[in-house]
């Protein structure tokens, strides 16, 4: 199981979506998780291997790395990107439910054609509606407790040069210098900025099914 | 997703590029993308681990490599390369609505049957109408994201020349110290490879705008010295036969506005000589 199988899933949800969710759903996979895949992975790939602390005392370079870095950005970044796709499968879910019941009164009995009925577009309504609205809800907040335990984590969103180590059996202070940190600060500023569109797009697409359904209800009414 | 998963993705949209927009696309995939991948990321995959310093002083090396590599050459070609293919998208997101509009119409009219819409979807878009600005938007994006990032490479490292040495004194480096550069030449000679291609690129963009416009200048010209036939449109022959003047006009009170722009854009799609109404 890999990006490459997540993208199968979500391909069979995206028939189902909004245009707006379509959009998010191609942002989500070209520039965050091929972003990830393609160049990101690469930036981080050294990062233990080039954490250089001054000193000779066996030991403190890890400790010192496992004290500035609790979890790499590569590994919160594919937790997000999953959690983040995920509430998808709730529509998926919701829709073969749907079409196991009409297939379940077809074999009672009833007239429906069985190929139609797996091509039909289903319209976001009723029961389903609401089940899509709760996962653009709970897609915005991941989005959002992700960048907050970012932030939270690495002090801001920018890798510094240098961090300054005192842990045991580090001897006093010790300067560790961390590999690459412009290029990680690019690489992390893309990713919110990209991160931020998409919980944009996620609102808006909130915005539309609300007004959607509001001015449905008028009409149903007259 | 990967490279891969882009080049499936981008080459739905080929079916509704130019001839020239096609030669862009494998320009791009050939020898930009799979000289990224096979070539120039292992030319640069030890970039930083042969990178040397003349000084023993932990973290000086990576210091320097980090002062003079803020962003090494494979990320940017890899940004350059995603940000310049996803303009294509827009046309591609453009096409689909289109042919939705048309399947939607072609279930008004009655004939919703499978072949129909088959047909819709494996004929190909004209370039024309509201398509025509979405397809030149995404040439002048394109040309404008190939300018930023040879702005940028030209900004980071200039002349586009990979040096062999390199004098550093960033802390902690004692004083100045000596770096020197793993591969420079071969390093030059793939920077000056891809610029090239990005050159190619963007002279391909430009032809591909002057081809655009030009077309369509000649055909406003065709179209004030010839008023509009009935052909107009992939369905104008089919319908208009079986069309009723009162039919057109219920369903466009009935449905949107998109409905009255499908319409618009084909007038075959009415009786010969008559004009819609409601449009």
């Amino acid at each position: 199981m890999d990006w490459g199988s997540l993208q199968a899933v979500l391909g069979g949800v995206n028939k189902h979506s909004t245009s707006i969710g379509k959009i998010w759903l191609t942002v989500l996979f070209i520039f965050r998780i091929m972003i990830l895949v393609v160049a990101a992975e690469r930036v981080w790939g050294d990062e233990q291997q080039d954490f250089v602390c001054n000193t000779l005392q066996p030991g403190c370079r890890n400790v010192c790395y496992d004290h500035f870095f609790p979890i790499s950005h590569i590994r919160l970044w594919a937790l997000q990107l999953i959690f983040v796709s995920t509430p998808a499968l709730l529509v998926a879910m919701h829709v073969a439910y749907t079409r196991h019941e009409k297939k379940r009164r077809f074999r009672n009995g009833e007239k429906i054609d069985i190929e139609e009925l797996k091509n039909e577009k289903i319209h976001i309504r009723g029961p389903l509606w609401w089940t899509y609205t709760s996962s653009i809800f709970f897609r915005i907040v991941f989005e959002a407790v992700f960048m907050y335990v970012f932030y939270y984590m690495y002090d801001g969103y920018q890798m510094p040069r240098l961090v300054k180590c005192n842990a045991w059996p580090c001897p006093n202070t010790v300067d560790c210098f961390v590999s690459r940190p412009t290029e990680k600060t690019t690489f992390t500023i893309f990713m919110l900025a990209v991160s931020g569109i998409c919980m944009m797009l996620n609102l808006a697409e909130l915005c539309y099914l609300v007004i959607k359904i509001c001015m449905k209800e008028p009409r149903k009414t007259t | 997703m990967n490279w891969a998963g882009l080049y499936t993705v981008l080459s739905g949209v080929n079916r509704h590029s130019t001839a020239i927009g096609r030669i862009w696309l494998s320009v791009i995939f050939i020898f930009r993308i799979m000289v990224l991948v096979v070539a120039a990321e292992s030319v640069w995959g030890d970039e930083k681990s042969a990178f040397t310093c003349n000084t023993q002083q932990p973290g000086c090396n990576s210091v320097c490599y980090d002062h003079f590599f803020p962003i090494s050459h494979i990320r940017l070609w890899a940004l350059q390369l995603i940000l310049v293919t996803t303009p294509a998208l827009l046309v591609a997101m453009h096409v689909a609505y289109q042919q939705h509009q048309e399947k939607k119409l072609l279930v008004l009219t009655g004939h919703g049957d499978p072949k129909h819409m088959e047909e819709v979807k494996k004929h190909k878009m004209r370039i024309s109408g509201s398509l025509w600005w979405t397809y030149v938007c995404s040439v002048v994006f394109r040309l404008l994201f190939e300018a930023v990032f040879m702005y940028i490479f030209y900004m980071l490292y200039p002349g586009y020349q990979m040096v062999r040495l390199v004098k550093c004194e960033a802390y902690p480096c004692p004083n100045t110290v000596d770096c020197f550069i793993s591969r420079p030449t071969e390093k030059t000679i793939f920077t000056v490879f891809m610029l090239v291609t990005s050159s190619i690129c963007i002279v391909l963009n430009m032809a591909e705008l002057v081809y655009l416009v030009v077309r369509a200048c000649a055909r406003r010209g065709q179209h004030s010295s010839n008023p509009p036939s009935g052909k107009g449109s992939f369905y104008g022959h089919k319908l208009s036969s079986e069309y009723k003047q009162n039919e057109i006009n219920q369903l466009l009170t009935e449905q949107d506005g998109s409905i009255k722009d499908m319409l618009r854009r084909n007038p075959g799609l009415q009786e010969k000589g008559d004009r819609c109404s409601a449009c």
